[in-house]
């Protein structure tokens, strides 16, 4: 498995993708730390990097990754190795080099230029968002094997979490707004990962209005330790169940 | 000739009052010593120096019109039994005195100094410690509070009085005063043409400066911090706000500047930073809100649709979470050459105005403002794209809520 980890680690870090990435959200937090004055207003937009742009690289390029390495994956397979120790290797190469890649590029910048307390929060989640998104990508690409049907699934997943589901809580806020539906709505906010993110930062970031009274349903529990300590949970089993679905079906598949 | 005169004027009057002016000393290796004792002797215009100790003579009246002066801080002592100095005279000073331990009584609001009914009285430089009240006036004029420090301990509302209370009185002057702990640290109610000025009052469990019926009034140059809810101007009118600065006022009901029914105010140059809300208007008309920055708060200003007349000119809005927000559609008020941060227009002509309105209030605000839960979902993506297209065509939100001339650059850096 070390072995596995560690060459598609290297093979992902030589990639001309994930240097480009890398680069890219280099580029993307100096600029914005250097251009804007206020700091604040820079976190805020590397909020939506980490919200947004994240996920979607992190998803297409590990479905595209094991698409392209399927016959690498065949020939490991022919040999005397456990299939879940295959898949696990490859989980943790990816996810090791796009963390790498993540913070690198983001993590740097804000650890000098942010307050320490809102770039743990910001890098934290940002790990979190690619290790879901990886898990999320090798479960897409072990359902089928159509290529360009997998990429688009995808592409889906993250259209879904990024704009659709805050879309259809927003409806059902609007519906139901005549009954008390407060806990409900945290309670949905489980099923999305990049509301659970956002929901962190938010606590770092709009303090002030959230001690008023309109952030005080969720304050009151995404602000508790205990609280923060079930958004993890709930993140954490956001990586851990998808991959538990990919490597049963990896497990199984006939290559 | 007029040197002459001069000299004359201090033979006849100046001299003749120090001669007769009696000073008398109370301590423990002193003629006198207990402060009531002394009282008992002294006339009008005598002075009493308090030596170091401790003074528990419980309830102290001073009807003359005596000068008292502590010696490296004498302590008196109520010790939770009565009411410490009750000042029924005009011409009083307290000074230099550690005051300590006034009783609790939910009927008579006992205080460590309370003044009934005089004028000209002068408390300066005491500390007030675990009072119920600190220094309470009633009916005075003419008075003059200045550098005390004030603190108590209150846990509860009901349990603890104000700071610096004032009731039905006229032209005080409040200065340099530092309050902690108490109900209300500084409490007006029917007050006139008085000042309150430069005085520190933090970490009080309700307001830091409390305004009720007090009309031409002056608060310049305080601070007020971590208060339970702020400040609030309530029922009032011709009260001039200047160069204040409203700090870290948290919590479900608290506001940095809390302002109810309230006319002809002028509000100047004050500072409103990491407050849950900058300023709450309700009811309050013909105001002028000018130079002040609002910083890093949780809405900016709450200006409620029963406001009309008011104008909000030259202020900063920076990095707050939201600027403005209202509850209905009816818009009274001018906002003008304000800096908003998220502003996002240009300016071709270089003139430091923005060439395109700004229109402050977002959609979001309005419906975190009927919709409370709806703040779960802020600043999520679907939120950014209904916010942005309301900017552009203002459908829901009122379109006359407007800055015609938003300012490129902030007033203040």
């Amino acid at each position: 498995m070390n072995r596995i980890l560690k060459y598609v680690m290297l093979d992902i870090v030589k990639s001309k993708l994930v240097i480009g990435y890398t680069l890219i959200l280099a580029l993307l937090s100096w600029s914005l730390f250097s251009l804007e004055d206020n700091s604040a207003k820079a976190v805020l937009s590397l909020t939506n990097v980490v919200l947004l742009v994240v996920p979607l690289v992190t998803v297409i390029f590990s479905t595209i990754y094991m698409y392209n390495a399927a016959e690498f994956i065949e020939l490991l397979a022919s040999q005397p190795l456990k299939r879940v120790s295959i898949w696990t290797g490859f989980f943790l190469g990816l996810s090791a080099a796009l963390v790498t890649a993540l913070i690198l590029g983001l993590g740097l910048p804000l650890l000098l230029y942010a307050d320490f307390a809102m770039a743990a929060v910001l890098l934290t989640t940002g790990i979190m968002m690619s290790l879901i998104f990886v898990s999320l990508g090798l479960w897409v690409s072990s359902m089928t094997r159509d290529k360009a049907r997998g990429i688009s699934t995808a592409i889906f997943v993250w259209l879904f979490f990024a704009v659709l589901f805050d879309g259809l809580m927003l409806l059902l806020l609007f519906q139901f707004s005549d009954y008390p539906i407060e806990k409900t709505m945290i309670g949905l906010t489980a099923f999305s990962p990049v509301d659970l993110c956002r929901i962190l930062i938010l606590l770092q970031l709009d303090v002030s209005a959230l001690m008023g009274f309109t952030g005080a349903l969720f304050r009151d529990f995404f602000g508790s330790t205990k609280g923060e300590w079930v958004a993890f949970g709930l993140l954490t089993l956001w990586v851990v169940i998808p991959f538990y679905f990919s490597t049963k079906k990896f497990r199984l598949k006939d290559l | 000739m007029i040197l002459v005169n001069r000299f004359l004027l201090y033979l006849l009057f100046i001299i003749p009052s120090a001669l007769f002016a009696a000073h008398f000393e109370v301590g423990r290796d002193k003629p006198h010593h207990t402060l009531k004792s002394v009282l008992q002797l002294a006339k009008d215009h005598d002075t009493i120096w308090v030596d170091r100790g401790l003074y528990a003579e419980g309830n102290i009246v001073i009807d003359k019109s005596v000068v008292i002066i502590g010696r490296n801080w004498p302590v008196i002592d109520g010790q939770k039994k009565s009411e410490i100095f009750s000042i029924k005279a005009s011409h009083v000073t307290l000074k230099g005195l550690v005051v300590k331990g006034s009783n609790y009584a939910s009927l008579d609001d006992p205080a460590a100094i309370k003044v009934y009914d005089a004028a000209y009285v002068t408390i300066e430089g005491n500390r007030l410690d675990d009072n119920f009240f600190g220094i309470y006036l009633q009916y005075s004029k003419h008075t003059l509070i200045k550098n005390n420090v004030i603190k108590a301990y209150g846990k509860e509302e009901q349990m603890i009085g104000n700071g610096i209370h004032c009731w039905k009185s006229d032209s005080l002057q409040i200065i340099g005063n530092t309050i902690s702990g108490h109900r209300d640290g500084i409490y007006f109610e029917f007050v006139t043409h008085s000042v309150i000025w430069r005085n520190v009052s933090h970490n009080n469990i309700r307001y830091g400066l409390h305004f009720m019926f007090s009309n031409n009034d002056a608060y310049i140059s305080n601070v007020f911090k971590q208060n339970g809810s702020g400040v609030a101007v309530m029922f009032t009118k011709n009260v001039i706000m200047i160069n204040n600065h409203f700090i870290e006022n948290w919590g479900d009901a608290s506001y940095g500047l809390l302002l109810k029914e309230i006319s002809d105010c002028h509000i100047l140059g004050n500072r409103f930073n990491s407050n849950t809300a900058g300023i709450y208007l309700e009811g309050v008309s013909r105001a002028r809100i000018e130079d002040n920055t609002f910083n890093d708060n949780g809405w900016g200003m709450k200006i409620q649709a029963s406001c009309m007349d008011n104008v909000i000119h030259k202020n900063d809005f920076r990095s707050n979470t939201f600027d403005v927000s209202t509850n209905g559609d009816l818009v009274l008020n001018t906002f003008e050459r304000n800096y908003w941060d998220k502003y996002e227009g240009y300016d071709l002509n270089k003139d430091g105005t923005g060439d395109v309105p700004y229109h402050p209030l977002s959609l979001f605000s309005k419906i975190a403002e009927t919709n409370p839960s709806a703040m779960l979902l802020f600043r999520s993506f679907i939120v950014v794209l209904m916010d942005r297209s309301e900017k552009v065509m203002p459908s829901l939100t009122p379109d006359n809520f407007i800055d015609l001339y938003p300012r490129m650059k902030p007033v203040f850096t």
